[in-house]
């Protein structure tokens, strides 16, 4: 009998909860969600309402300025670019650490949520100086006339930089799970390595991939800290477009930078939409996270 | 089992990890060198003396107390909300996870930009602040909410799945025995997911005192009073004072550091108290 019929036959009273014989759920659960509510849902509903105070249209204008609309560009499109960056070589590297053995692999494996620990700035005045002309990597770049720091190459360096622990953290664990007896009867059937590999590992590998590009991408949608001292934030160039929210809001235009961060927040949205859709696809298909 | 069967050709396996070394080196290994050799640049006297720089100390002192208030506040909020989403059944409980991680998918930007628009000069409660003469943006309290904004969910999301694993059979034993609810969870539910704790305390506090973009927002950037490190690296690496800032970033990545380090520990040595998925 279930809970819910146990308790209709019985006498015991109808509450929110299911009955449970612990206490302190009334306290924790009243605070928890208090606490929820102020800090997180209250700011975002008056955001929300800010922006929404334009009325669509006044958001759609706001969005389609052709700044504001290059600078969604710019943020959309080169975030897509360090994901797919992020899939290719993440990939790689959780391959490495799980399969391979090699001298080291304990400390890197560990320094791969540096970019996780390092505070954004930090990052981004690290980057800055290693990719400008006279910095370790720009200066073998420089003499053929390619600028990296402060170009669109810049944000995509710090993006790359920011999105990788979340590929190689979500392919890690589902490539460690995967059932090596698989790879055998591949093998034994008579496929080359290769064909293993791109029909057997990399399908069952798939969701996590793509869960682990998604997160990367919503990340490096909203980056700012680390981008910003790399771009040279050039208007129409290399203007992302969390800065304009910034800049937006320097200029006491509360309503366009309400605007702009609804705009990013839909998208997000959409993408942690997908993330779920995606996970709850794999559980189902391949009965893994 | 013969080569070639079970894993990649020689060459290949050489290529891979090539790759993959060559890739996290230049992503990983060099901006944190990068970091302590331009800090050390002008020599050893030229960074150790820009913490003598009262603005930089300040800084920090104000980064400390951030953390200070941010991260227990988070921890107190975390147990709550575990305790009640992992020992109870409830309807709304997923919409309830969902929400706790909300803040993870928020722009650090947004993250601050939802208290200017709710107490800034021109925000929805400015004008009742005003009248009271109490700042919350611009000032010390805006960068404390911003920052338990940024760094919300990180305890709630290391004791949530944790304490759904471990159910409440021992819970409900020690109450049977006659134990009260408070020590019940003192001695039964505390020990048994501390390792979990650390490990959610140790991510808030780096991210705490490593927030950038969303306290940027609410700073105000006063010199010596709403600056905290992050903000003050930005100050003097715009005044070209490059050592005086990766002088303060060697602090914050020294910080990252031992972050990483104590994380990895608590992986290797205490991983069946941590969270599945932390569990290598």
């Amino acid at each position: 009998m279930s809970v819910a019929a146990l308790r209709d036959s019985t006498s015991i009273p109808r509450t929110f909860r299911e009955p449970s014989a612990l206490p302190g759920f009334g306290l924790t659960f009243g605070f928890a969600v208090s606490y929820l509510s102020l800090i997180v849902l209250l700011p975002l509903a008056v955001l929300l309402a800010k922006a929404g105070g334009l009325g669509l249209d006044g958001i759609w204008k706001v969005a389609t300025t052709p700044r504001v609309l290059a600078a969604l560009e710019v943020s959309f499109f080169i975030s897509a670019a360090a994901a797919l960056v992020n899939a290719i070589f993440g990939s790689i590297a959780a391959w490495v650490l799980v399969r391979y053995e090699f001298p080291g692999k304990r400390l890197l494996d560990a320094a791969i949520d540096l970019p996780f620990a390092l505070p954004t700035a930090v990052a981004g005045i690290a980057l800055a100086a290693l990719y400008a002309t006279n910095g370790w990597v720009g200066s073998l770049f420089a003499p053929w006339g390619i600028k990296i720091a402060f170009t669109p190459w810049g944000i995509l360096i710090a993006l790359i930089f920011i999105g990788m622990p979340f590929v190689v953290r979500t392919i890690q664990p589902v490539l460690q799970d995967l059932d090596r007896d698989v790879e055998e009867a591949s093998a034994t059937l008579g496929a080359t390595r290769a064909q293993t590999v791109f029909r057997v590992v990399v399908p069952s590998l798939l969701p996590a991939l793509l869960t682990g590009v998604a997160l990367a991408f919503a990340r490096a949608v909203g980056e700012y800290g680390s981008v910003i001292f790399i771009a040279g934030n050039m208007p129409f160039v290399s203007e992302i477009a969390p800065l304009l929210i910034v800049t937006k809001l320097e200029e006491f235009d509360y309503a366009g930078a309400a605007a702009i961060a609804a705009v990013m927040l839909a998208i997000s949205f959409l993408a942690l939409l997908a993330i779920n859709g995606l996970q709850v696809y794999s559980r189902r298909r391949l009965g893994h996270a | 089992m013969r080569d070639g069967v079970l894993t990649e050709s020689r060459p290949v396996r050489w290529t891979l990890l090539a790759l993959a070394v060559g890739f996290l080196a230049l992503f990983l290994v060099l901006p944190l060198a990068a970091v302590f050799a331009e800090a050390l640049r002008r020599g050893a006297g030229t960074f150790l003396g820009s913490f003598a720089d009262p603005d930089t100390q300040a800084a920090t002192y104000l980064t400390l107390l951030v953390a200070a208030i941010a991260v227990p506040l988070n921890l107190v909020f975390g147990i709550s909300a575990a305790w009640a989403v992992a020992k109870f059944e409830f309807p709304g409980k997923s919409l309830l996870i969902t929400l706790i991680d909300l803040p993870f998918s928020v722009s650090p930007v947004v993250s601050g930009l939802v208290y200017v628009l709710l107490f800034g000069a021109k925000g929805w409660l400015g004008p009742l602040l005003d009248d009271w003469d109490f700042k919350i943006v611009f000032a010390v309290p805006g960068i404390v909410l911003a920052t338990i904004f940024v760094t919300f969910p990180f305890i709630a999301r290391e004791l949530i799945p944790l304490m759904q694993e471990q159910g409440t059979a021992e819970e409900e034993a020690a109450l049977t025995l006659g134990a009260s609810g408070f020590r019940t969870f003192l001695t039964v539910t505390l020990p048994n997911v501390r390792w979990a704790l650390l490990y959610g305390v140790l991510l808030c506090n780096a991210r705490a005192m490593g927030e950038f973009g969303a306290v940027s927002v609410v700073s105000g950037h006063i010199r010596g009073l709403t600056n905290t490190m992050p903000l003050q690296v930005e100050i003097l690496y715009n005044e070209y004072n490059f050592v005086g800032a990766f002088a303060v970033s060697t602090l914050l990545a020294g910080l990252a550091l031992v972050t990483l380090g104590a994380k990895s520990f608590l992986e290797w040595r205490y991983g069946d108290g941590l969270a599945r998925n932390h569990r290598h």
